[in-house]
C-alpha cells in the first residue's frame, strides 16, 4: 500500500520532468541544428520564464487557493535587480553563465525577501481581498521600479527614485534610467539556462507539494478552520508559499530581463499579471504539468499569430472566453455532449448501414 | 487658495471614479465575481459618444444618450453570452472569462479605431466659473461632473430602497437563494445590474473623456483599476462606499500629485488602500463577515 | 510539569471520577467560563473538571451553547469571562494552532475534513507538528524525509486501521460516505496526540448500527490511548451508556452535572428537554 502510494506520486512527477526534459532536447537540437527560425529562437528563453512563473503562481493559486494579481511585481524586482547585479559583477565575474546564475539567485532572494516582507501584513487578508491587495502591491512595485535610477561611475555604485539626488560623475553609466528603464544590458540569457530554472522550479515545487509542508498547505486551501484545529500555523504556511513563489518568480524574472537588450517597468503590470494567471487557470489549479504545457502554447499562439496582425489578440480573447465555457459552463457541457452523442449516433447508425 | 483648487479637482476625478465604482461594486454585491471587464465599456461609452457627434454631428446630450443605450445592451449581452453560463462555477472561472472580455473590446476597440489616441470633444461648453477674483477656478466639466455623480447617487439610493426591482437586488445580494426562494428572479435581476452599471460607466466615460480628452482602446484600463480600488476602498458591495472610496481616491490621488509626488502617485494611491484594508479588512463602509464554526 | 499554576485543582478521589483518575491532574479544567457576543450572553459560569480517561458528555437543547462552548474550549472564540486550563496551562489569548499543541484536538459538528485530500493526507496533516523534517530536508529530498515520510505513513495507516478505516487511505475524503467521514475527522483528530479530544455530534447522521459501533470505538479509543473523551451528542442512548459524566446546558448554563442515572432523573433537565408541565 505504502509503496504503491508513493510509486503514484513518483510516476507522475517523472512523467513532468521528462515531458521537459524531452521538448528541451527536442528544441535544443532543432535550434543548433538551425532548423529553428531567429524568431521562434527567441520565443524559447521567455518560455522557459513564463514556465516558472505558471508555475510557482500555481503553488499560490492552486495548491495555496489564494489569488494573486501581483506576480508580475516580482518578475519585475527580480528582472532589475537581476540586470544591475550582472552588470555589477561584469568585471568580478568572468563567465557568463556564472553570472547569470548569481544574477538568478540574487534577484530570486531579494523577490522573496520583498515577499516576505509584502507578506507579514498582506496574507492577514483572505479571497478577494488578498487578491486586490496583491494586485495594488504589483502596482506599487511596478511604480517604483519605473521611477529607479541606477548606475556606476568612478565612485562605485549609485542608486535614487528621482532623477536630482542621482548624480552620477563624468564618465559614469546609467543601468537603469528611470521610465526609459534599462537600455545596454547584456544579454546573459540562454536556452539551456532556462531549461535548468524549469527543472529547479519544477523541483522545488513539486516536491514542496510531496512533503509535510505541501499537505498543510492544501488543508489550509481545503478547510482552514480545520487544519488550525490540528495545529497547523495557517499564517505561517501561507506565507512559505507565498515567499517560495516569490522567490521563484524573481529568478524567471531575472531570466527574462537578462533576454532583453533593453526592458521598462511598464512590462511587468497588471495584464503580464493576469497573463500568468490565465496560464495557471486554463492549465488546471494545482496541475503543475498543465502550467508547463498552458505557459508554451499560450505564449507561443499570439506570436505565431502575428500574420494575423490585428485580429490575433481579438482571436486570442475568443478562444479565451471560449475555453473557460467549454470547461466551465454546465449547460455548454450539456449541449456539447448532446451533439457529440447525436454525432456518434449518426456514425453508428451509419456504421450499421454499411455492415448490413 | 491652491489647496481649494485641489480639493475640488480631487473631487470631480473622483466622482467619475465614483460613478465607475458603482458598476464594479453594484456587480459584485451581486453576482460576487470582479468584473474586470468593466474598465473597458467605460472605453466603449466614450467611442460611441465620439462616434455620434464627430461622425454624426449630433449634439451632446444626444450622444449620451445612445451612448448609455449601447453600453445598457453591451452591458447584458455580455453578462447573457459570457457571464450567466458559468453561474456558479468557482469565482476565478468567471474572473478569467472576465479578462477575456476586457481583451476582446480593447482589441475590438482597436481594430475598429485604430490605436492612436482619439482627441475627444468636451461635451461640456459652460464657462469655467472664477471665484475669489482668480484665485480659484472651477471649470464647466468639474460642476458637470460633480452634478451628475450626485444626481446618480439620489436616484441610486431611491432605486434600491424604494423600487420593487432595487429591492430585488439588494435581497438577491444579500442571500441570493433565499430570494430566489422568495420568487426573485435572480437571473433578471442580475441583467438589471449589469445593464445599470452599464449604463453609468457610459456616463463614465463621457465625463472622463470630456475631462481627460485622449481616447485610445486602453482608456478604460487604468481608471478601472483605480475605480476597482475605490470600490474596494469604501467596502466592496456597498453602493455609499464605492461612492465614498470613489472621492477619497480622487482626492488623495490629486493632493498626491500636488503635494507629495507625481511619478509617484500610483503608489500612494494603492499604499493607502493597502493601509485602509488591514485597518478595516472589509473597507471603509463593508460589513465584516464572521465565519461560522 | 513543574509549571503548572498552584491553583490548578486535582481530580477529587470521591464522586464521579474513575478511580484511577483520582489524585491526578485534570486535563480540562474549565473555570466560571463566558462569552458575551454583543449584548446577548451566549455561555456563562461554565465550569467542568475532566480526569486524564473520562469521557464525559455535553447535552442540552439545540441553541443552548454547546458548540459555541467546544469553539472556547479549542480557542476559536476567546473567552469575555473566566479560564481555559488544558494540562494545567491556561489557553487565554493563544491561537487556535497552539492551543491545539497543548493536547486538545476536536472534529467539528459539520464536517470539516480536507475534502480534496485522501483519507490518509488527512491523517497525515494531523500528525503534522509530530513529523520531525525541516523544510529544507522536504525541499531537497534529504534522507531525513524519507524516513520521517516512511514513518508517518506507518503510523496513519495505524490510526486509520484502529476505525477500521484502511480501506479508505488511498480514496478522496470528500466522497467517502457521511459516516465514514465522521469516522476519519476523528482519527484526524487523534493523529495530533491530544490528551483530550472534543467530539462534536459524533454520531449525527448515522444508523443505529453505526451508532453501535460508534459508541464501542469511543470507549476503545479512551482505553487504547488512555485519553480523555468529552462529546456533545444528541442520541441520548449514546450519552447514557458512554459518559460516566454529564453535563447539561441550557442557555448557555449547566443546569446539572452528574452521573447519567442523575441526569436522567433531574427535573431541571426533563424540564429543559419537554417544557414545564402547568398542569402537575
Amino acid at each position: 500500500m505504502k509503496k504503491l502510494l508513493k510509486n503514484k506520486t513518483f510516476l507522475a512527477n517523472s512523467r513532468i520532468y521528462l515531458t521537459v526534459i524531452v521538448a528541451f532536447l527536442v528544441m535544443f537540437s532543432l535550434s543548433n541544428a538551425g532548423i529553428l527560425s531567429s524568431s521562434w529562437k527567441g520565443y524559447l528563453v521567455p518560455i522557459c520564464a513564463y514556465i516558472s512563473l505558471a508555475v510557482s503562481l500555481n503553488l499560490l493559486v492552486g495548491i495555496c487557493g489564494e489569488l494573486s494579481l501581483g506576480h508580475a511585481g516580482f518578475m519585475g524586482i527580480g528582472a532589475f535587480s537581476g540586470i544591475i547585479f550582472a552588470a555589477l559583477l561584469k568585471d568580478v565575474v568572468v563567465s557568463d553563465t556564472l553570472r547569470l546564475l548569481l544574477a538568478m539567485v540574487g534577484g530570486g532572494l531579494l523577490a522573496g525577501i520583498v515577499g516576505f516582507l509584502i507578506g507579514i501584513p498582506v496574507l492577514r487578508l483572505r479571497g478577494d481581498y488578498l487578491a486586490i491587495v496583491t494586485l495594488a502591491f504589483g502596482e506599487i512595485m511596478k511604480n517604483i521600479i519605473g521611477n529607479l535610477y541606477a548606475g556606476v561611475d568612478e565612485n562605485g555604485f549609485h542608486m535614487a527614485i528621482t532623477t536630482s539626488k542621482m548624480a552620477l560623475g563624468e564618465g559614469g553609466k546609467y543601468i537603469i534610467n528611470g521610465p526609459m528603464g534599462a537600455t545596454g544590458v547584456q544579454k546573459l540569457a540562454t536556452f539551456p539556462m532556462g531549461f535548468l530554472l524549469v527543472l529547479f522550479t519544477l523541483f522545488v515545487v513539486l516536491n514542496l507539494i510531496n512533503s509535510k509542508e505541501g499537505r498543510a498547505i492544501k488543508a489550509v486551501r481545503d478547510n482552514r478552520i480545520a487544519a488550525e484545529s490540528v495545529g497547523i500555523n495557517v499564517t505561517a504556511f501561507r506565507m512559505k508559499a507565498f515567499v517560495v513563489s516569490a522567490f521563484l518568480a524573481g529568478m524567471a524574472g531575472v531570466l527574462f530581463g537578462l533576454n532583453y537588450s533593453s526592458i521598462t517597468a511598464t512590462k511587468f503590470n497588471f495584464n503580464t499579471s493576469i497573463n500568468i494567471l490565465v496560464f495557471v487557470v486554463l492549465g488546471g489549479m494545482g496541475n503543475i504539468l498543465g502550467s508547463v504545457i498552458s505557459a508554451t502554447i499560450l505564449y507561443v499562439l499570439p506570436e505565431a499569430m502575428r500574420s494575423l496582425e490585428d485580429y490575433r489578440m481579438i482571436l486570442y480573447a475568443v478562444v479565451l472566453i471560449l475555453v473557460m465555457l467549454f470547461t466551465w459552463s454546465p449547460k455548454v457541457k450539456e449541449i456539447v455532449s448532446v451533439i457529440s452523442a447525436k454525432l456518434s449516433g449518426i456514425f453508428k447508425k451509419k456504421e450499421v448501414e454499411t455492415n448490413g | 487658495m491652491s489647496f481649494l483648487q485641489y480639493l475640488i479637482n480631487g473631487i470631480s476625478i473622483g466622482a467619475v471614479y465614483a460613478i465607475i465604482a458603482l458598476g464594479y461594486t453594484m456587480v459584485y454585491g451581486i453576482a460576487k465575481m470582479l468584473n474586470f471587464a468593466h474598465g473597458d465599456v467605460i472605453m466603449v461609452g466614450a467611442y460611441v459618444s465620439y462616434c455620434v457627434t464627430s461622425y454624426l454631428g449630433m449634439p451632446a446630450i444626444v450622444s449620451i444618450l445612445v451612448a448609455v443605450v449601447a453600453c445598457t445592451v453591451l452591458g447584458i449581452v455580455i453578462e447573457g453570452l459570457a457571464y450567466k453560463p458559468l453561474r456558479g462555477t468557482p469565482s476565478l472561472a468567471v474572473l478569467i472569462t472576465a479578462i477575456g472580455v476586457s481583451y476582446f473590446l480593447q482589441n475590438a476597440a482597436q481594430l475598429i479605431f485604430g490605436s492612436a489616441p482619439k482627441n475627444f470633444k468636451s461635451i461640456v461648453t459652460m464657462q469655467p466659473l472664477t471665484l475669489f477674483g482668480g484665485g480659484l477656478t472651477i471649470t464647466g466639466e468639474v460642476i458637470i461632473t460633480i452634478a451628475i455623480c450626485v444626481a446618480i447617487m439620489v436616484g441610486l439610493t431611491l432605486f434600491t430602497s424604494k423600487t420593487r426591482m432595487g429591492k430585488a437586488m439588494r435581497a438577491v445580494s444579500e442571500d441570493r437563494a433565499a430570494a430566489q426562494l422568495m420568487g426573485i428572479n435572480v437571473n433578471q435581476t442580475i441583467s438589471l445590474t449589469f445593464a445599470i452599471g452599464s449604463a453609468l460607466a457610459a456616463v463614465a466615460g463621457v465625463l472622463l473623456c470630456s475631462t481627460v480628452p485622449t481616447l485610445m482602446p486602453t482608456t478604460g484600463a487604468m481608471p478601472g483599476i483605480r475605480a476597482f480600488t475605490a470600490a474596494v476602498f469604501g467596502g466592496i458591495g456597498s453602493i455609499p462606499g464605492a461612492m465614498l472610496g470613489g472621492i477619497l481616491l480622487g482626492i488623495i490621488e490629486t493632493f498626491s500629485k500636488a503635494y507629495i509626488s507625481t511619478q509617484f502617485s500610483d503608489a500612494i494611491v494603492f499604499s493607502v488602500l493597502i493601509i485602509i484594508l488591514l485597518v478595516k479588512p472589509a473597507g471603509l463602509l463593508g460589513k465584516q463577515i464572521q465565519e461560522k464554526v | 510539569m513543574a509549571d503548572y499554576p498552584k491553583n490548578v485543582v486535582q481530580v477529587p478521589t470521591f464522586n464521579l471520577f474513575r478511580e484511577q483518575d483520582a489524585g491526578k491532574l485534570p486535563v480540562l479544567d474549565v473555570r466560571n467560563l463566558g462569552i458575551d457576543f454583543g449584548g446577548l450572553t451566549a455561555v456563562d459560569s461554565f465550569n467542568i473538571t475532566i480526569g486524564p480517561t473520562e469521557i464525559a458528555g455535553l447535552i442540552g437543547p439545540n441553541g443552548a451553547g454547546k458548540t459555541t462552548i467546544f469553539n472556547l474550549l479549542t480557542g476559536v472564540y476567546q473567552p469575555t469571562r473566566g479560564s481555559v486550563l488544558v494540562n494545567g496551562i491556561d489557553i487565554k489569548g493563544m491561537p487556535v494552532h497552539k492551543v491545539n499543541k497543548l493536547g486538545i484536538a476536536r472534529t467539528f459538528q459539520n464536517i470539516r475534513l480536507f475534502s480534496e485530500m485522501t483519507a490518509l493526507d488527512n491523517v497525515k496533516v494531523g500528525m503534522h507538528n509530530e513529523i520531525k523534517c525541516s523544510f529544507l530536508s522536504s525541499l531537497l529530498r534529504l534522507p531525513g524525509y524519507y524516513h520521517a515520510e516512511a514513518a508517518a505513513n506507518l503510523k496513519a495507516m495505524e490510526l486509520l486501521e484502529f476505525m477500521g478505516l484502511a480501506d479508505v487511505a488511498d480514496q478522496k475524503a470528500g466522497s467517502l460516505p457521511y459516516g465514514v467521514q465522521r469516522r476519519l475527522e476523528i482519527v484526524r483528530a487523534l493523529a495530533t496526540n491530544p490528551s483530550i479530544i472534543l467530539l462534536d455530534e459524533p454520531a449525527a447522521g448515522m444508523n443505529p448500527s453505526e451508532t453501535a459501533e460508534l459508541m464501542h470505538q469511543i470507549r476503545r479509543i479512551r482505553d487504547t490511548f488512555h485519553i480523555a473523551i468529552f462529546l456533545i451528542e444528541h442520541d441520548m442512548n449514546l450519552v447514557m451508556n458512554v459518559c460516566e459524566t454529564i453535563a447539561v446546558v441550557n442557555y448557555g448554563k449547566i443546569i446539572c452535572k452528574g452521573t447519567p442515572e442523575q441526569v436522567r432523573q433531574n427535573p431541571a433537565v426533563i424540564e429543559a428537554y419537554l417544557g414545564k408541565e402547568d398542569n402537575d
